[in-house]
């Protein structure tokens, strides 16, 4: 196993008060796996990413544990942190195009960087170079100027630095949200490329591109608002989503062959509960269109197929009355809500996630 | 509505703004009311520049931009100003186009100050509410609001409406969808759908095909500043000719189907052009697979590291690699190496530097032809 997370919380400091951005987040991602982290701006989903490599001033860790490769990440400890940094967990930070200093060139960028490290820039420089030309950039680029390089080049260049030491646990953050299509593709190639070779054990690549995830990612993991609402292997998430909110989520996205005169796409309406004092229940609850009363419980994110996690009342309970009417569907029984399987929920689920999978 | 007419831009460039860069080379196309055309191209493709050459923003550098007939680029004062109630434009960033020290409702105060100075508080107010509901806002949401408290579809259906307070005709939309979350995105682009029903001309400029593809007639796919492909937009992407415009629909992400495998060393003679399109010339094989870098940075290949090379050169299988090599190739075509000129074994700037008209025809894009009604493609070199 090589990293878990065990009811991480962190949380803001705010004049207002402390704003939970990551509230009570369990999940583990195995050795070479590729795990997408999705949702909306604002669920927490950045702040998950970041805190596992450097929890910054404004940023407090209220709760939970974190494991790396058997061993305690201690992320709460700036100063203890620092031997992981690179070493054992390494990030491709948010606008990753601009990340790099305008007024260095990438190799000395480099070069300080390892040195940070009490390394040398001159021991690693071969392999460094090696990598240079497996991602497509030019071989003089150690001594070119972030400017002399185009959007896609620097992306790629900061994966190559963030890499260098091989990290365990690599998390990219929105590594391809700024750039267009062919640099999509090829940076995303790249992220399963470096996990096949090795220099990278597992990834956590966070977005809110969907179909991306689709494309690179082994398990996602779908964020709303500070909580995990589901996680499942990619197929399953794309074509059997149980929570109403990766069902709408995907069902808004317009793919390449959709037009507007033969199928008129919908948003979700509403927007996000704020985190300052967020509501009790199921925090997708207002915007739901199947919220019924059991919602105002706060929903435990279980288990309800083998490797499906899910923290919805209702989708528990289609599950449930699913289970029992297919019979071979060997699943975890849910740990609470199996008692009002209500017959008619069932199929308009059903029809609704047919419609989003046409 | 509105002609454009081999519209050519060039930045200028180097030290002291002698150079030229070409960033749009003799584009045509034109819009009718009611039409929405997407513009699509990769960052740098010269698709931002298009769009505000036509706001009357840049001025082109030549080429002419007719809206109803009449010469955009002429028109100043009191012509610009009615221009400007009839064509208006929204950009990327929502979130940096309001002042944050004033509510977002001061886009309307403006409006009214600009262009309806008589008209009565009531009748405004009024004329505001029907602007909020055609981009479906409810006016109690939005007005009276700082900017920081509305989402960012918010923001961007609000400055829609801003344009639509005019007897606006022609919308340029510049990457509006681009920031927004997945949740919020459908509803602008439903949101398009409707203007366009009610007869407003959009261009839409995006590197995103798939909401190209949703929401678009006629699709005009830009490369280098150049057209490489253009036409309906079923016949675009239904049956794609250029190869730039296949490696294009390849590398888009979708849900149900993994990216395909793309040979990017494909040209598009060995394709079997549909229609027969014997004027599509054949194209020079090399180049895609190899490494355009090595070509462009010859000094390194000097290097002592240039065995090394040889060696990555196994690893060099990968699409990714050569996504690389398909984009960086010929990126600075025409204008760039014939201002040089070899002297001495040594390539050396030309003493007298090319004018902005010689740049301006060294740079004409290949020509384009039709390969079937209402499907035009350029010559691949």
């Amino acid at each position: 196993m090589s990293l878990s997370v065990e009811n991480l919380r962190i949380a803001y400091r705010t004049l207002r008060g402390d704003v939970q951005a990551v509230d009570g987040v369990t999940f583990a991602v195995a050795d070479r796996e590729i795990m997408g982290l999705a949702g909306e701006s604002g669920c927490g989903k950045s702040t998950l990413g970041n805190s596992l490599i450097f929890i910054e001033g404004r940023m407090k860790h209220v709760g939970g544990t974190v494991e790396l490769d058997g061993k305690a990440l201690p992320i709460s400890d700036d100063r203890a942190m620092n031997h992981h940094r690179m070493r054992d967990v390494s990030i491709i930070p948010q606008y990753a195009m601009s990340a790099l200093n305008p007024t260095k060139k990438v190799g000395t960028l480099a070069h300080d960087l390892l040195k940070s490290r009490g390394m040398k820039l001159a021991k690693v420089l071969p392999e460094f170079r090696r990598r240079v030309a497996l991602v497509g950039l030019p071989e003089n680029v150690l001594e070119m100027y972030p400017f002399e390089l185009s959007g896609g080049m620097r992306q790629r260049a900061t994966m190559v630095i963030s890499t260098l030491l091989n990290p365990s646990l690599l998390i990219a953050d929105e590594v391809t949200s700024a750039l267009d299509v062919s640099n999509q593709r090829a940076v995303g190639e790249l992220l399963t490329e470096f996990r096949d070779l090795g220099y990278v054990k597992s990834m956590i690549v966070i977005t809110h591109d969907l179909s991306i995830l689709a494309q690179i990612a082994d398990t996602i993991m779908v964020m709303y608002a500070g909580k995990l609402t589901e996680k499942a292997s990619a197929s399953t998430m794309i074509d059997k989503p149980l929570h109403p909110y990766t069902q709408a989520l995907l069902s808004s996205l317009p793919e390449v062959g959709v037009r507007y005169e033969d199928r008129e796409l919908t948003g979700i309406p509403g927007r996000p509960p704020s985190l300052l004092s967020p509501p009790p229940g199921c925090r997708f609850r207002e915007r739901c269109p199947f919220a019924y009363d059991k919602c105002v419980e706060d929903p435990p994110f279980m288990e309800l197929l083998p490797g499906h996690q899910v923290a919805c009342w209702k989708a528990a309970d289609d599950v449930a009355g699913g289970a029992g009417r297919e019979h071979n569907e060997a699943s975890a029984t849910p740990s609470g809500g199996a008692g009002d399987a209500s017959p008619e929920r069932g199929p308009s689920l059903g029809a609704r996630a047919g419609k989003g999978a046409e | 509505m509105l002609e454009l007419d081999k519209v050519s831009k060039l930045y200028r460039s180097g030290t002291f703004g002698g150079d030229f860069k070409p960033a749009l080379r003799q584009v045509s196309f034109d819009i009718d009311r009611g039409e929405v055309v997407s513009l699509i191209g990769e960052s740098g493709s010269g698709k931002s520049t298009l769009g505000k050459i036509v706001l009357h923003l840049v001025p082109a550098s030549g080429g002419r931009v007719s809206f109803e007939g009449a010469d955009v680029m002429q028109k100043k004062g009191r012509e610009l100003h009615e221009y400007y109630r009839q064509v208006q434009g929204v950009f990327q960033d929502p979130f940096s186009s309001y002042n944050p020290l004033y509510k977002a409702d001061r886009v309307f105060e403006m409006v009214r100050q600009e262009y309806f100075r008589d008209m009565a508080k009531d009748a405004w107010q009024a004329k505001v509410e029907t602007a909020l509901e055609t981009v479906t806002l409810n006016p109690a949401d939005v007005l009276n609001k700082f900017p920081h408290q509305l989402s960012g579809g918010q923001q961007q259906r609000l400055l829609v409406a801003r344009a639509l307070l005019l007897d606006v005709r022609l919308l340029i939309a510049d990457e509006i969808i681009s920031m927004l979350d997945a949740s919020t995105r459908v509803d602008v682009l439903n949101m398009l759908v409707s203007l366009k029903r009610r007869g407003l001309g959009i261009l839409f400029i995006t590197h995103d095909l798939s909401l190209g593809n949703y929401i678009s007639d006629k699709t005009v796919i830009l490369r280098h500043g150049a057209v490489v492909e253009m036409g309906e937009t079923q016949k675009v992407f239904g049956n794609p000719q250029h190869r730039y415009t296949k490696s294009l629909l390849t590398a888009v992400p979708q849900l149900h189907k993994k990216w395909a495998p793309f040979d990017w060393s494909v040209n598009a003679s060995a394709v079997p052009a549909s229609n027969g399109s014997p004027t599509l010339a054949p194209s020079t094989p090399p180049g895609a697979g190899q490494p355009a870098e090595a070509k462009r940075y010859s000094k390194s290949s000097l290097s002592p590291l240039h065995g090394a090379k040889e060696e990555v050169g196994a690893a060099r299988g990968t699409h990714a690699v050569r996504a690389g090599a398909v984009l960086a190739e010929d990126a600075p075509s025409g204008p760039r190496p014939s201002l040089m000129e070899m002297e001495g074994g040594r390539w050396q700037r030309r003493r007298r530097r090319a004018t902005l008209t010689e740049v301006l025809a060294e740079s004409a894009p290949p020509p384009l032809v039709e390969c079937e009604p209402g499907h035009l493609v350029a010559i691949e070199k």
